[in-house]
């Protein structure tokens, strides 16, 4: 990354003022914060005064916003000159910003810089037919696909030398292009098609959430009220028996287990959560809990209770005034009362010692 | 208060507490660049990284709250390590990095010898570094007249920035760019606009901005240093003015928390050239129309002849804006042994009497009293010009909690929100019939604040104004027994203290318009007073220290000694006493002021009862005890005062409000001889210029 600086003043539109539509999408943007912090809104405002004005931002533009949103002209140019996103210089129809961070290196970017650079020229230069500019840029987030370039507002990954050339020309001659990976892969997932998390049972409710199913079973036996938490628990068990998919539903197949998440120790009909594995993740040095107090309950039921509701679609009608009760089949409330038949298990100063070593 | 242990030394300190503070109160040095006690905390050098115990990694002291520290296992007070093992290896990787990108350039950066750098990496760095590639490099920027750049220099601190836009209030300087590539500037490397951005150069930890016109000249060890108070306004800043031998280099501020703060006006800081240039270095004659040099004996006896069979009703004596408290008393004592009463001091004209009491012409609620204000009313004022520092502190004031502030007067920026009243005596008339908006605000306030500026004072209807303010401030409740919310803000460092000694027309006596006038005097004398113009006719005596319009007019001039050269008594514009300290010498001939005028008295045949500075305090403080109180603001009548004040009535004129500082930088005839504050009101003037279009 070189120094970004405002174009010069020869390239420099004579003035700019947001198009009465533009401006109207301003105001809105505007509007979202509240008042005295409209200085919030720069970004959408240079982001959309860039795109009025083909892809590149003018002083006169950086100086409209400032006005706009009050703000002196340093603060905004501040910001333009910090995000790369924003073009200080004019660029071609179509602007290349090609990833070189490392993982995209390690995958050949140091190639395709090297084609760009003789197809184009330096960096930061409109080609002759106004068709390109491109520039070097830091880590986009498409890594898993490196190495890949924005064109404009799209992503084009898995790029070869010859891929991007041909894509350019594509881009060129105005013949419609395939955004997103160049070598047939669908999003991020493996070359060579997707080879884990493909069981379809991973995604029908049948293993991931089928402790809810328990749950639920375990509740209705204990409970015996019909009227108020009747409401509750067909909520909680809709949401048993249509869970949200963990994952899109994909249609890959499982090749074989290898984890050991609480979710599949459920189905196996196992505690979820280890008991040795919740002690051991205890860190009894910084353990607010001091030695003879009870135990404070569980203040997360309620709010765990709410989100199963929300997720349900429907409100929980769990009092909030009194302990809510004790889910049995969760892993938190199994670890609880195992702590509680086991009181011996307090801090031992003695064991914790080494702990503290590094304090 | 919250317990914490700074190397096994346990304090007890407010919870709010940073870090660094905790450890500076338990003794602790914490070295830092981008921490400054009066800035917003950036946490960005994180240079002040000190061990926590239980903080996986060092924590950033100025950054990190008293409160948010975990207690030990067994809830002991936190614990804090400023000289562990992992406390040095953190300075030490952090001061590496720093050195990095700074250039090695100490031999030739005027920061060298009070830099915090190149102290710091002497304390808390390593002697060598392990950086083999090449250094950045970074365009030199043009931010104004006074701040020169060296931006390889720079550590990004960000202190000019947050400076700027927090204590000025005028944001012009920011980062751009990001990671390796950022960079301080102006926007498009424009002026700063700001009259308080000679402070940048003093905050920044490095070399990267530093005082242009003081660039390649000195070391700071070749400085001998004194402390004194400045005179370019009536704030009275606390200045220690460094000269190098016996010439003035340069003025840096004194911390004074109930004047500046640490905080001077660009004016204060760059009249250092104007004490050299213009300066009148031996008594001169009026011969045949022209001026010629003369000795002290032959100024004396012209005078002498002059005065002599002259009756002291054709005399006068009028008293500038730099006039010392000293020599105002002893040619208050000369007049007064001549029998003239022609005095007076009011060279802007202000309709100002020591008799209304001392609250009618001081800012009885004090500078740091601001802060207590809930509600503030600018009378025909514009104190970013008339007194930087006081709108500083009413910025302060503004941004603890956003309070309401009317302006009455010229539309200015004031560097805070304010609410724009009108432009004259109607609009206070208008709050003062409770009219208007605004005087629901004072109402509500509980200590409301009226300033009334020479804007409003000085023009003939200025009594008449003055009573229309102390009318409203008594209405609204400004002045109680607790709170003297009414006062009047001087322009002037001479004249508190003039006042104070009651250097104003005896009975019978004219005032200054009417002894300036044609054919009203035969002798007058002037001490200093260069912003009158003094119509043909009278034999005038001038006595001040530049060839500036007072010295044109003069028939006699005779070479006094500017502030920095002399210990002389100020009184600022809150009534605060202090004494200016001698830096060096007069040049030439010429003598501190007081000294002259005992020497002149003696010619006269009225010599004064006082042989040295000692002996003139000594009369001096028995007849007016209040000026051997240092430092202090003597407590005045503020009650009696506004009620005499709104007793007295009278129809204002309807003209606007003028600003009595037209031209921020060219108020005085030292300021006027600078070449420095030459250039930054042309700029100024400039920028006004585009302003208005």
């Amino acid at each position: 990354m070189a120094n970004r600086r405002l174009a010069p003043a020869a390239e420099q539109p004579a003035a700019f003022a947001f198009s009465s539509e533009n401006a109207e999408w301003a105001k809105g943007q505007i509007e979202k914060y509240p008042e005295g912090r409209q200085a919030s809104a720069v970004i959408p405002l240079l982001w959309k005064a860039q795109e009025q004005n083909g892809g590149w931002l003018p002083q006169k533009a950086i100086e409209a916003v400032a006005d706009e949103l009050g703000m002196p002209h340093i603060r905004v140019l501040e910001v333009a000159t910090f995000y790369t996103m924003f073009a200080l210089e004019p660029v071609g129809r179509f602007w290349i910003q090609l990833c070189g961070t490392v993982p995209c290196d390690s995958c050949g970017a140091r190639e395709l810089k090297d084609y760009l650079h003789q197809r184009l020229g330096a960096p930061g230069h409109v080609s002759a037919d106004g068709n390109f500019s491109w520039l070097e840029v830091e880590c986009l987030g498409a890594c898993c696909n490196a190495p890949m370039a924005q064109i404009n507002q799209d992503y084009y990954e898995d790029l070869t030398p010859d891929l991007l050339g041909a894509l350019m020309d594509d881009l060129a001659a105005g013949r419609p292009v395939k955004i997103g990976s160049q070598v047939g892969r669908t999003s991020s997932e493996p070359k060579g098609g997707a080879d884990t998390l493909t069981d379809a049972s991973l995604f029908d409710g049948s293993r991931v959430g089928a402790w809810r199913q328990r749950f639920e079973d375990k509740k209705a036996e204990e409970s015996s009220e019909p009227s108020g938490k009747a409401e509750a628990a067909s909520s909680e068990q809709r949401a048993a028996t249509d869970p949200k998919p963990a994952r899109p539903d994909a249609g890959r197949a499982v090749s074989g287990q290898s984890t050991d998440a609480p979710a599949q120790r459920a189905a196996a009909g196992q505690t979820p959560v280890k008991s040795g594995d919740q002690t051991d993740a205890a860190d009894r040095t910084e353990s607010t809990v001091r030695p003879g107090e009870p135990t404070p309950p569980p203040v997360d039921t309620v709010a765990r209770a709410e989100a199963a509701g929300a997720e349900a679609g429907t409100q929980s009608d769990l009092p909030r005034n009194e302990p809510p009760p004790q889910p049995v089949a969760s892993g938190a409330s199994e670890g609880t009362d195992e702590a509680k038949a086991q009181p011996a298990k307090k801090p031992e100063p003695t064991r914790a010692a080494p702990k503290t070593e590094g304090n | 208060m919250t317990k914490i242990v700074v190397d096994g030394t346990e304090v007890d300190v407010p919870a709010e507490y940073t870090l660094l503070q905790a450890c500076e109160a338990a003794g602790a040095e914490i070295p830092r660049f981008c921490f400054h006690e009066r800035l917003s905390i950036a946490g960005n050098c994180r240079m002040c990284l000190v061990e926590l115990k239980g903080a996986p990694k060092p924590v950033a002291s100025c950054a990190y709250a008293v409160k948010d520290c975990r207690p030990g296992p067994n809830g002991e007070p936190p614990e804090v390590l400023t000289r562990s093992g992992t406390t040095k290896k953190a300075r030490e990787g952090v001061m590496e990095f720093l050195l990095i990108n700074h250039p090695l350039d100490c031999p030739i950066c005027d920061q060298g010898g009070h830099c915090d750098l190149q102290d710091q990496a002497m304390a808390y760095g390593v002697d060598s570094t392990r950086y083999g590639e090449n250094k950045r490099a970074v365009e030199e920027k043009y931010i104004g007249p006074l701040v020169r750049t060296a931006m390889n220099r720079c550590i990004h601190c960000t202190r000019c920035v947050r400076f700027l836009a927090e204590v000025a209030g005028v944001p012009d300087l920011g980062a751009i760019g990001r990671g390796e590539d950022m960079e301080i500037t102006s926007y498009l490397e424009s002026a700063m606009g700001s009259e308080l951005q000679g402070n940048v150069a003093d905050l920044c930890p490095v070399g990267a901005l530093v005082h242009k016109p003081q660039s390649y000249e000195v070391r700071p060890w070749e400085l001998s240093k004194t402390e004194s108070v400045d005179v370019m306004d009536a704030v009275g800043c606390a200045i220690r003015v460094d000269a190098k031998g016996r010439e003035v280099i340069q003025i840096e501020p004194r911390i004074n928390e109930a004047v500046n703060e640490e905080w001077i006006s660009d004016k204060t800081r760059h009249a250092v050239d104007g004490l050299r240039l213009q300066r009148l270095d031996r008594p001169y004659l009026r011969e045949n129309g022209r001026l010629r040099p003369a000795s002290w004996g032959e100024a004396f006896a012209a005078i002498a002849a002059r005065v002599k069979g002259t009756d002291p009703k054709r005399i006068g004596a009028i008293v500038g804006d730099l006039a010392g408290v000293e020599e105002t008393f002893a040619l208050k004592s000369l007049m007064t042994a001549l029998g003239v009463t022609n005095l007076d001091c009011r060279q802007a004209g202000e309709r100002l009497d020591p008799a209304w009491g001392r609250a009618s012409y001081t800012l009885g609620a004090t500078i740091p009293g601001i802060e207590d204000a809930d509600a503030i009313l600018l009378v025909g004022t514009n104190p970013r010009l008339e007194a930087s520092l006081l709108n500083v502190r009413i910025r302060k004031r503004w941004r603890m909690a956003p309070l309401a502030v009317g302006l009455i007067g010229e539309a200015v920026d004031l560097t805070y929100p304010h609410t724009y009243l009108g432009a004259g005596p109607d609009t206070l008339a208008e709050i003062a019939a409770g009219r208007h908006s605004f005087a629901e605000v004072l109402k509500a306030a509980s200590r409301p604040l009226v300033i009334v500026g020479m804007g409003a004072l000085a023009r003939p209807d200025g009594a008449t104004i003055l009573s229309a303010a102390a009318t409203l401030a008594r209405d609204i409740g400004a002045v109680t027994t607790e709170w003297n919310g009414f006062g009047v803000l001087q322009t002037a460092a001479a004249r508190v203290g003039a006042l104070d000694l009651g250097f104003v027309p005896g009975e019978g006596g004219l005032d200054l318009a009417a002894m300036t006038g044609a054919g009203a005097l035969d002798v007058l004398f002037n001490l200093g007073a260069d912003e009158v113009e003094i119509a043909p006719g009278a034999f005038v005596i001038y006595q001040g220290t530049h060839g500036d319009r007072g010295a044109t007019r003069a028939d006699v001039v005779l070479p006094g000694a500017a502030y920095t050269e002399k210990c002389a008594t100020f009184v600022n514009l809150e009534g605060r006493v202090q004494m200016t300290n001698r830096a060096g010498f007069p040049p030439g001939d010429a003598r501190e002021d007081w000294a002259i005028l005992r020497a002149l008295s003696d010619v006269l045949g009225h010599r004064l009862p006082f042989d040295s500075l000692v002996a003139l305090r000594r009369t001096l403080y028995g007849a007016h005890p209040h000026f051997a109180a240092l430092d202090a603001v003597a407590p005045s009548d503020g009650v009696a005062t506004v009620a005499t004040l709104a007793g007295r009535g009278g129809t204002p004129d309807r003209a606007a409000f003028v600003s009595a500082v037209p031209d921020f930088y060219l108020t005085n005839a030292i300021a006027r001889a600078s070449r420095v504050l030459a250039e930054c009101s042309s700029l100024a003037r400039v920028r006004g210029l585009e302003a208005a279009e």
